[in-house]
């Protein structure tokens, strides 16, 4: 679904009637939908400003996402917001943001409070590698350890920070190993398997609840568009073909569906599936392009809490 | 009634709203420790125990976002630094995600933190450990800001910023810690936004902020012998400002000054004179005029420092300068200082 959801902005994008920056998951999808299917109705998420496929796969609710980077009052902040602040607090979609690494903190929080008033609930930051080369995420990382907190750190390690890579930002060799010294479990996987990824996070909320101590998931991915922007860049000076060829040769859309056949589904019960989400989508769309946009009285609304 | 310092109405306030509201937590570097944030967090850690008021490392940022957690998970955080220049290392996360997370997800989200931070003049705090910075915290939409200078308004604001669903910044003078008046005992809150008149008078209104109340004040009742009668009002809150009372007083006097506990460029003050300017065109029979710090940043050595900061002294010459009078001598009168310490009442 959450791969649907993005081929449609690509396809409607220039049409030039969401007037948003699109920050796109596609390629990266596994993570979100794996790890937010393992934490299923008890956890709580922060997203990056890469969010599509966190908010989808925790909410899967396309029509407030639509709505959404449409501009329009049926979106999840009445149109205000758009791609990059998407949020859905009462389903534990407590916010995506724009500054790198900035959620983490809010994750930790939420974890803090879970400990309090809510056992066995855990809550997940997901974030890019680039995220690792801030202070915050050390300092949350810190913090996490030390509290023993219900806290699950969800790393999407697509390597690239807009067009940089790694090893030109960290002065370590393995993020990992570093994070191996603080006081919680590391996961690391490497299989672009929503199955796979949705196993290690089934061990990890285990482990965090067995332990009293944090979790930290570091998962290799691949971002197939542009950083910004919903353009396939592959011949870009900073993309390497052989890379390029061997992500997309391992595709988790494309695994999930050939293990779906496997595992004996009709091909034709595997379209029909594809065929009901993809009318849902487009329904969505069109009940976005039907809204209103906020009014010019709702710029100042809700600078201050209202009651709902 | 009986009296209570200021630093003991911030405690009072913080132990009434603990057990009000098992949701309330207090935290930040050095708040459960035997010292306790100049004596206003002493023993909450004992009463309330270590998951409701904790020390915390020293990292001011993720603090600051753990607050915004907590809260959209339903608690009610209270974050203190020892001194505002610390918050500097958190505004990100002030303001790039508490003050809009609301604003970005509908309008209905609550988030009630509390930022407490202490502000101002201590025994040589220099440029690092002695800013307000009141404008920054005012200028960003989606945060409330309040800075009271009575013990009465100190316990009163803290109770209703902690109950408040929004964003309160709680700025408060180290040298206010000391002063003693009446405070009612039982729980109670002072309105957020709510300016008060403190003196009343009719050649001159005075708007003064945080620590200046004091001096102004002080420096009213010394103008006051020699016939000039001067109208004192504490905003007690900076943002939302409540400026009706201020715009009615000025209509009324025909002159404002501004003594403001903080740089003056680009400042809370100048922000306060463009509105009675616009409100008040016409009425005025002088220039605005506005005392704050020197601008340079803060020195440590007294000397200088008694340049830096304006007191009362400072306002008595400008309210002398905009009444047209010749300077008193006041080589016998005392003024406030670390050593000569202001206990009160007000």
């Amino acid at each position: 679904m959450t791969r649907r959801c993005e081929e449609t902005i690509v396809r409607i994008y220039p049409d030039d009637e969401m007037k948003t920056p699109m920050h796109m998951s596609m390629g990266q999808e596994a993570v979100a939908v794996g790890v937010c299917r393992a934490l299923g109705n008890n956890g709580d998420v922060v997203a990056s400003y890469r969010s599509h496929a966190t908010y989808l796969a925790q909410t899967e609710d396309h029509g407030s996402f639509f709505g959404e980077l449409h501009g329009r009052v049926n979106g999840t902040a009445d149109g205000k917001s758009g791609s990059m602040h998407l949020a859905d607090i009462p389903k534990g979609m407590l916010g995506s943001t724009g500054i790198v690494a900035a959620g983490i903190p809010v994750a930790v929080g939420a974890a803090f409070a879970n400990k309090q008033n809510s056992p066995g609930r855990i809550a997940a930051a997901f974030f890019g590698d680039g995220a690792t080369d801030e202070g915050v995420f050390w300092e949350s990382l810190n913090v996490s350890c030390a509290m023993g907190l219900p806290m699950m750190f969800v790393c999407e390690d697509n390597d690239l920070a807009v067009h940089t890579r790694k090893s030109h930002r960290q002065g370590f060799n393995s993020l990992v190993e570093v994070v191996k010294k603080y006081r919680c479990s590391v996961y690391e996987d490497d299989t672009n398997d929503v199955e796979s990824i949705y196993a290690m996070t089934r061990s990890a909320i285990a482990q965090i609840i067995a332990m009293g101590t944090p979790a930290f998931l570091n998962v290799k991915t691949y971002r197939y568009l542009e950083p910004c922007g919903t353009t396939m860049d592959s011949d870009a000076p900073y993309r390497r073909a052989e890379e390029d060829a061997y992500w997309k040769g391992r595709d988790c859309v494309a695994l999930q569906r050939a293990r779906l056949l496997a595992n004996g589904l009709a091909e034709k019960d595997v379209v029909a599936v594809e065929n009901e989400i993809n009318a849902a989508i487009l329904a969505s769309v069109a009940a976005a392009k039907a809204a209103a946009h906020p009014t010019p009285q709702q710029l100042y609304y809700g600078v201050f809490y209202e009651a709902p | 009634m009986r009296r209570l310092s200021f630093a003991e109405a911030i405690r009072e306030c913080l132990f009434q709203e603990m057990e009000r509201d098992p949701s309330v937590i207090v935290y930040g570097i050095g708040v459960p420790d035997f010292k306790g944030i100049f004596g206003t967090t002493v023993g909450l850690g004992e009463k309330f125990g270590p998951q409701r008021c904790f020390d915390t490392p020293l990292s001011e940022d993720i603090m600051t976002g753990f607050a915004l957690g907590a809260a959209l998970k339903g608690l009610r955080p209270v974050h203190i630094h020892i001194r505002t220049d610390f918050l500097l290392l958190a505004m990100n996360q002030l303001v790039n995600m508490i003050s809009c997370h609301n604003y970005m997800t509908g309008g209905h989200t609550p988030v009630p933190i509390v930022i407490r931070a202490i502000i101002g003049r201590g025994w040589g705090q220099g440029a690092q450990h002695s800013k307000s910075l009141f404008n920054y915290f005012t200028h960003i939409p989606g945060l409330k800001v309040v800075a009271p200078a009575t013990p009465r308004d100190g316990k009163g604001l803290l109770a209703a910023a902690i109950r408040d669903n929004n964003p309160v910044v709680f700025l408060e003078h180290r040298w206010l810690h000391w002063i003693e008046d009446d405070v009612p005992e039982e729980s109670y809150e002072t309105p957020i936004g709510v300016a008060q008149t403190l003196r009343e008078g009719s050649d001159l209104t005075i708007v003064a902020t945080s620590w200046m109340v004091i001096e102004a004040v002080h420096a009213a009742k010394i103008l006051a012998g020699v016939g000039i009668n001067v109208e004192v009002i504490d905003p007690r809150t900076l943002a939302p400002m409540d400026m009706a009372p201020i715009i009615a007083s000025v209509k009324k006097t025909g002159r404002l000054l501004i003594a403001d506990y903080d740089w003056l460029n680009s400042g809370l003050s100048a922000e306060i004179a463009a509105d009675v300017g616009v409100a008040c065109f016409g009425r005025l029979k002088q220039p605005i005029e506005r005392v704050g710090f020197a601008p340079t940043p803060c020195p440590t050595v007294r000397t200088l420092e008694n340049h830096f900061y304006p007191n009362a002294e400072t306002i008595v010459r400008m309210a002398e300068k905009m009444l047209q009078r010749a300077p008193m001598d006041l080589s016998g009168v005392d003024f406030f200082s670390h050593e000569r310490r202001f206990r009160g009442p007000l």
